[in-house]
């Protein structure tokens, strides 16, 4: 019922009582619970699961871990739940689960890329790199859409991803990974001293009802750690990431192995745990040999074979032939037979073989076949025999043949440690010449391997075998594959280094060994090995390639984690932000901040409701949320020198309650921020920035402050989030506040342009600011933030009677533009100074020193060519000219062009009843009255160099 | 002379068990002098090599590599290409590059696969329409293609794209480049190595240049390596982010940083994805390659190091653009991640320029967009030395810029945040 | 993630700081040559090991400080205060 290829009995992981169906290509299966799908398919006799990359040739499981190679599977819930290379031994079945094979077409039994295969001779490595050539534009054309087809392995899911994902910060003691014998000891030797413990193993966890077996000890280990309550065990859990500081980034599956996503369960969680120790417990992995014909379905690992009958009850086969050259693959041969298989053959490719294991073999009457080799398998999409030869004392090979029939064959080339994540560590690696492998050598973070990751194998484990197996002179008879998914033979190894690839790291990328998705686990020693033996070399002098992160695979989804829609970046909203949502707002993203662009009545566009917006302030007012500028509270009895450092302008002049525009220089001279600064009592100024500059203007005040001059006695404080701010603006603006401010007289006299007040407004208390960035008679409101909506609100009730309207950032540039006033950002790039910006008027001549002041005599920053900030009228008074376009001197030009220009804003004005522009043009004051040329791919437009400011020159209408 | 590659050399190989091929460059070892020395044996200086030989009539040349060649940036890069830049400086030096690649393939009779599949770079708010037209209307005027495309014309030009209201920062559309695309890295490198090769060019590979000699005038004479001393009076320095190590032994100081920058791949998939899509706001860079990998660039990171890795949050940060750019990306998983070591200039445009030593000359400050550039810089350091002055192409990218105030700063004009 | 050792907070993960580039670059006078300035703004020691530089606890007490870090392990050896050496 569950698969002919069960055995009797056994199996620790499955539950036997309980049946689970799924499909594998559509084909509808039986597993049981506790199945891996690769498990439950082999139990179905099913062995053919997928296709190679390139050769596409038939593939079985070979492994029954995460380095399996071959078993890639897609695995589909719904359209938009659509999992491509998944690993058949990592997929927990589960009922209902549906997979399908990949990379095959028509089907996985004929298909059609085979054909890749047989012209093999003529695709060795590289040859893309040989020709695709000519005709010149064919490689794009013709030839690349043609190869990127044929690659790849799933297909990629195409509809948005429905599940969620968590992510987590940890911080323990003593980080565990791997909970196999050796780690669990470890984990419950610390967990006995009271510090936080956290373990994880990338394996689903034993069911608590496992029979007491060999390996009942260490349930009652798990058992004791799992009602510690200073110990954390992650199951399903992957430690993929090795960063430095000992911070380890692991990643758990919490809803894969379920039969339905749990609607409040994330699908995956990143872990970043901080450990002040990791043991490293990860094992070893067992290495397949290289021998032609090795990737028939039907060879698998040796020790896979094992844990697929001791962990599922699954018989890999009927008749079984055994290639070794490890002690452990006797266990397989023991166990295989105590379960009714028939081991046909039992080979080692040692002359001698004497240890406990094959000793057990023998006495369980089983004949080993020493100092043989093999020629290679036959079958066609399952092996059926095994060609095995005597290795002759002289180590070559020329007996005869003999030709086992089997439908199975083991094989184990011995063990690598698992050093992936202590290499990541920069851990270095040394070389056991008697392991004949690498081991964890010197540590580079607080860590220590054990068990079997150290070179720890256990008196039973002895034996190992690099590289391809000898076999008889002459052309091999099939591919001997080193690097099964990617399909890269010893052939291939040996090309490279033929071609003069010398670098193991040139190898690997000329063959792309190791580069497939199980990053090389089964294929990096003996790929190492064959090269090192092609280059002469030892193969601690070829060195291995790095290893990087991650260990496996890990899913995008968790690894963005929560940041999806609202939550991909804060967003930062101003107090009236709910009443302009409230009216219609059009809101745009500035930095962090949803400013309102515009406030369209029902029928009316952008630039419809601009020039409403535009006209209603110059006429009467209008109401506009200046909430987003930064703001900054200067204070402390060195304060006027602080400022008189940073910005430009001279502060020791202005009297308390007045304000001054400000200019921020970095100290190279260009322009990096400006904004409205008051002095607000003698030891304090409320500085104002530009709303995406405030953290940094922040940040570059206190580098200068704490670095440059500790001695200053200066606090700065971001007052941002504190006020909100309501910008009142347009000739009867005094009329629409002045019953709603107390404790501030309003008279021009008063509270002339360019000054502040404190108050109260709305009988909160207020900064009365005269300020106006529109040329109208203005005032900015600030209010504590909390009352900010409420004070909005009486602004607009006050207002009703004068016709205000609100306005947003797009009729604001409008009106600014009108009055010629920069953008920093916009009209500046950090390529403009003060004076091409046309502020040198703001720069404090007379000061010692200020940020850039030094810089500002280099000889470029006063070539009196450098662009300059002048205004542009268009011939034709409706063309507008288009942001960003370049400006020449002369007509007609063709690219490439000399450009002495660009416009850097441009609008229509409804209030001039024509278009206007600031624009940066070479010497542009020295051009007044001339006529330039906008060129752009759609027509060449004509312009007349004027002055910025096109509206109020005089500024007659600020005194309102 | 070696074999030509070909479809027809293929086919032979095929025939005779692929035992034909010769070395694809030799195994060289240092002659006591050579008329030119190239340190830095990545894309850069292997071509600065094949054109000092190819143009230049320089063949007694040896390129220095303390590793192996193409094992820097070269081979940890994204492979993006384009030359949409905004100065006319930069869009040229970019463009002249890009011409190299169109015929790059045959020139060196390796396959370097130029995909001209086009970059489409996004804005996402008001201010970055605006410095993309401005791009697009100083492309125009310098002759380079650039385009504008509604979020509707970008989806049609890359279907995964999320073009939705409801993302944090909205698609508001984006600047095409057409010719602008992808190379394989690996292949830049090995192919002009072996073409650097054929003309002559000694390539010695774990060859560290420790210490520089001079005479007298304070010219140089020598490169002190692991392998002995090698004498040249004309030496060029392209070793990206070590090329601050290797000037310091002559006293000379760069403006220059090393940070690392991180790459990581995707499990191959079927094609999905058809061109370069990049995002300077939300960080995120994203192509396919021809195996079918989803190639992803990250950001930089805040410090300086040597380590070849970054953070993790850096990488995260990047994943996090990507699943919200293309929501179906979220079940494809990372395959490998790696970091390389960048060298960026306070104005982000590099510096291809003779240094105040006699002899000495400098490749380097390429940042994050070296690899695009590499038939280009190796041609114009070649030039430089050759004639012991810049091509007008990169006369302006020299290292006094920064004290003149000179400065091509693509950054601060772009407001690209890193 | 490196994990930074504020000399005022203790240690705490990099996500709460900001880098502040090579320390102990003193800005000269207005009166030095523009070489002076080129290399107080631009030029960088840009050290392959142990490396002054400065850090800010932004998200903390918002303090400058110095760390000495190796730049080819990123292992930090030393913090210590502005000002101090």
């Amino acid at each position: 019922m569950s698969g002919p290829w069960r055995s009797a009995s056994g199996g620790s992981s499955i539950d036997r009582s309980r049946p689970v169906r799924f499909e594998f290509d559509g084909r509808p299966y039986q597993g049981f619970a506790g199945d891996t799908l690769a498990s439950a398919l082999l139990a179905n006799g099913v062995h053919l699961v997928g296709r190679s990359f390139k050769y596409h040739r038939p593939r079985g499981i070979m492994a029954a871990g995460p380095e399996d190679p071959n078993a890639l599977v897609t695995v589909r819930r719904d359209a938009a739940r659509y999992t491509p290379n998944l690993n058949a031994a990592q997929v927990e079945l589960y009922e209902g689960l549906m997979a399908e094979s990949q990379n095959r077409w028509p089907s996985l039994h004929f298909d059609v890329g085979r054909i890749n295969d047989y012209l093999s001779r003529f695709l060795p490595s590289g040859f893309y790199y040989k020709t695709f050539m000519w005709p010149r534009k064919a490689w794009h054309g013709f030839y690349e859409p043609r190869i990127r087809a044929a690659a790849g392995l799933g297909r990629a899911p195409s509809e948005p991803d429905p599940d969620t994902y968590g992510q987590r910060f940890a911080h323990c003691e003593v980080l565990v990974i791997g909970a196999g014998p050796a780690g669990l000891t470890e984990a419950l030797a610390a967990a006995r001293t009271g510090v936080r413990v956290i373990v994880c193993d990338e394996q689903a966890p034993p069911p608590r009802t496992s029979p007491a077996d060999s390996a009942g000890e260490w349930h009652d280990i798990r058992a004791q750690l799992a009602v510690m309550p200073n110990v954390t065990v992650l199951a399903r859990t992957t430690a993929f990431g090795y960063m430095p500081h000992n911070m380890v980034a692991l990643t758990e599956r919490l809803t894969d192995h379920l039969s339905a996503p749990l609607k409040h369960v994330p699908r995956e969680r990143l872990w970043q745990v901080r450990a002040r120790e990791v043991v490293l417990a990860t094992g070893a992995i067992e290495r397949p040999l290289v021998f032609p014909g090795n990737d028939l379905p039907g060879v698998m690992l040796a020790g896979a074979a094992r844990t697929y009958l001791g962990r599922y009850g699954v018989l890999p086969g009927a008749r079984v032939a055994i290639l070794t050259a490890n002690d452990e693959a006797y266990r397989a041969a023991v166990e295989l037979r105590a379960a009714g298989v028939e081991v046909v053959a039992l080979a080692d490719l040692r002359p001698q073989v004497m240890g406990r294991l094959p000793e057990a073999a023998r006495q369980a009457g089983m004949t080993i076949r020493t100092g043989t080799t093999t020629v290679g398998t036959r079958g066609d999409q399952h092996v059926t025999a095994l060609g095995l030869c005597a290795i002759g004392a002289d180590g070559t090979v020329s007996g005869a043949v003999d030709w086992i029939g089997c439908d199975t064959v083991l094989m184990s080339g011995g063990f690598t440690p698992s050093v992936h994540l202590f290499s990541q560590s920069r851990g270095k690696l040394t070389w056991d010449a008697s392991l004949q492998v690498f081991v964890p050598g010197a540590a580079a973070e607080n860590c220590r391997c054990v068990g079997a990751c150290a070179g720890e194998m256990g008196a039973d484990s002895g034996g190992s075998w690099l590289g391809a197996l000898p076999r008889p002179e002459g052309p091999a008879t099939g591919k001997s594959f080193v690097d099964w998914q990617n399909d890269v033979t010893a052939a291939d190894l040996d090309l490279a280094v033929r071609e003069g690839f010398r670098s193991i790291e040139h190898i690997k990328r000329y063959t792309t060994t190791g580069m497939a998705t199980d990053q090389g686990k089964t294929s990096n020693l003996n790929a190492l090995a064959i090269a090192a033996q092609r280059l002469r070399r030892a193969i601690p002098e070829v060195g291995l390639t790095t290893f990087r992160m991650p260990y496996l695979p890990v899913g995008f989804g968790g690894l963005a984690g929560y940041a999806r829609g609202e939550l991909f970046a804060p967003v930062r909203k101003t107090p009236m932000y709910d009443w302009a949502a409230e009216r219609g707002a059009v809101f745009e993203p500035v930095s962090l901040w949803q400013r309102a662009r515009y406030f369209p009545q029902p029928g009316e566009d952008m630039h419809q409701a601009v020039a409403r917006e535009c006209c209603n302030v110059r006429r009467a007012c209008g109401m506009f949320d200046a909430s987003t500028l930064g703001k900054i509270e200067v204070v402390g009895p060195d304060a006027v020198e602080f400022m008189n450092r940073m910005y430009v302008n001279n502060w020791s002049t202005l009297a308390v309650g007045r304000c001054r525009y400000g200019i921020l220089l970095r100290d190279d001279g260009f322009v990096y921020d400006d904004g409205v600064v008051a002095r607000t009592a003698a030891d304090r100024f409320h500085v104002t920035t530009t709303t995406g500059g405030a953290p940094r203007v922040l940040a570059m005040m206190e580098d200068y402050l704490q670095t440059e001059w500790p001695d200053l006695k200066v606090w700065l404080t971001s007052t941002t989030e504190q006020w909100a701010v309501i910008a009142v603006q347009g000739p009867k603006a005094r009329a629409v506040i002045e019953l709603l401010v107390e404790d501030v007289d309003l008279a021009n006299a008063a509270l002339p342009h360019m000054s502040v007040a404190r108050g109260r407004v709305c009988g909160v208390p207020a900064l009365v600011f005269r300020v106006s960035f529109t040329g109208e008679l203005g005032y900015e409101i600030n209010v504590p933030a909390d009352y900010g909506a409420d004070v909005w609100r009486a602004v607009w009730q006050a207002g009703q009677a004068h016709g205000i309207c609100a306005y947003g950032t797009e009729a604001m540039h409008v009106l600014r533009a009108e009055k010629g006033y920069v953008i920093v950002g916009q009209d500046t790039d950090g390529t403009v100074t003060a004076d091409d910006a046309g502020l040198s008027w703001a720069v404090g001549k007379s000061k010692p020193d200020f940020l850039g002041l030094a810089s500002l005599r280099r000889a470029a920053l006063v070539d009196p060519n450098r662009k300059q900030l002048v205004g542009l009228l268009t011939s034709d008074p409706n063309v507008v000219l288009e942001e960003g376009s370049q400006i020449t001197a002369t007509a007609s030009l063709r690219p490439p062009m000399k450009v002495i220009g660009h416009v850097t804003s441009s609008y229509y004005s409804a209030v001039l009843g024509r278009s206007i522009a600031l624009a940066l043009v070479s010497a542009g004051r020295s051009r007044m009255g001339q006529t330039l040329y906008v060129p752009t791919r759609t027509g060449e437009s004509s312009v007349t160099v004027t002055n910025p400011v096109s509206y109020d020159p005089k500024g007659e209408r600020l005194n309102g | 002379m070696r074999s030509r590659f070909s479809g027809w050399s293929l086919l032979l190989g095929g025939l005779t068990g692929q035992r034909g091929w010769r070395e694809q460059w030799r195994a060289a070892t240092p002659k006591k002098g050579y008329d030119a020395l190239i340190v830095g044996g990545g894309g850069h200086g292997l071509a600065a090599a094949y054109y000092l030989a190819k143009e230049h009539g320089i063949r007694n040349v040896a390129v220095l590599e303390k590793g192996w060649i193409g094992g820097g940036n070269t081979g940890r890069n994204t492979t993006v290409i384009r030359s949409n830049y905004l100065f006319s400086e930069s869009s040229s030096l970019y463009d002249h590059a890009v011409k190299l690649w169109e015929t790059l393939s045959q020139e060196l009779n390796y396959n370097v696969m130029y995909s001209p599949r086009g970059v489409l770079m996004l804005a996402h708010n008001v201010h970055d329409c605006q410095v993309s037209q401005r791009h697009i209307h100083a492309n125009y005027a310098n002759g380079v293609d650039n385009e504008w495309l509604t979020p509707a014309q970008a989806k049609a030009y890359c279907p995964p794209l999320n073009i939705g209201s409801e993302l944090r920062y909205p698609v508001l559309g984006g600047a095409l480049q057409r010719r602008g695309g992808t190379a394989r890295h690996d292949a830049v490198a090995w192919g002009y190595a072996r073409a650097a090769d054929a003309l002559g060019v000694d390539i010695i590979e774990n060859c560290e240049v420790t210490g520089l000699k001079r005479d007298a005038n304070g010219a140089v004479v020598a490169v002190e390596t692991n392998r002995g001393v090698i004498e040249s009076r004309r030496i060029g320095v392209s070793a990206a982010g070590h090329s601050t190590v290797v000037l310091q032994m002559a006293g000379v100081r760069l403006p220059l940083e090393s940070f690392p920058l991180q790459a990581l791949v995707s499990e191959p998939v079927k094609p999905i994805f058809p061109c370069v899509v990049m995002s300077n706001t939300i960080h995120a860079y994203i192509s396919q390659s021809d195996k079918g990998e989803l190639v992803i660039g990250a950001s930089t990171d805040a410090y300086t190091s040597y380590t070849q890795r970054g953070a993790l949050h850096v990488s995260l940060h990047t994943l996090e653009a990507v699943c919200e750019l293309f929501p179906a990306f979220r079940r494809m998983r990372m395959l490998r991640n790696w970091g390389g070591i960048v060298d960026v200039t306070p104005d982000r445009s590099p510096i291809v320029a003779k240094t105040p030593v006699p002899g000495l000359y400098v490749n380097c400050g390429w940042g994050t967009g070296g690899f695009k550039a590499t038939p280009g810089a190796g041609h114009l350091l070649a030039w430089t030395m050759a004639h012991d002055a810049p091509h007008p192409l990169n006369a302006a990218f020299t290292i006094e810029r920064f004290r003149d105030g000179l400065l091509i700063d693509e950054a601060a004009a772009a407001a690209v945040s890193h | 993630m490196l994990l930074i050792p504020c000399p005022y907070c203790g240690v705490r993960p990099e996500l709460e700081f900001s880098y502040g580039g090579q320390a102990h670059i003193a800005r000269p006078q207005t009166s030095a040559s523009a070489e002076e300035w080129a290399a107080f703004q631009y030029e960088r020691v840009n050290t392959r090991g142990p490396h002054a530089e400065r850090w800010r606890h932004t998200h903390g007490c918002g303090r400058f400080f110095n760390v000495v870090r190796d730049t080819t392990t990123d292992q930090i050896l030393r913090s210590y205060r502005s000002g101090e050496r």
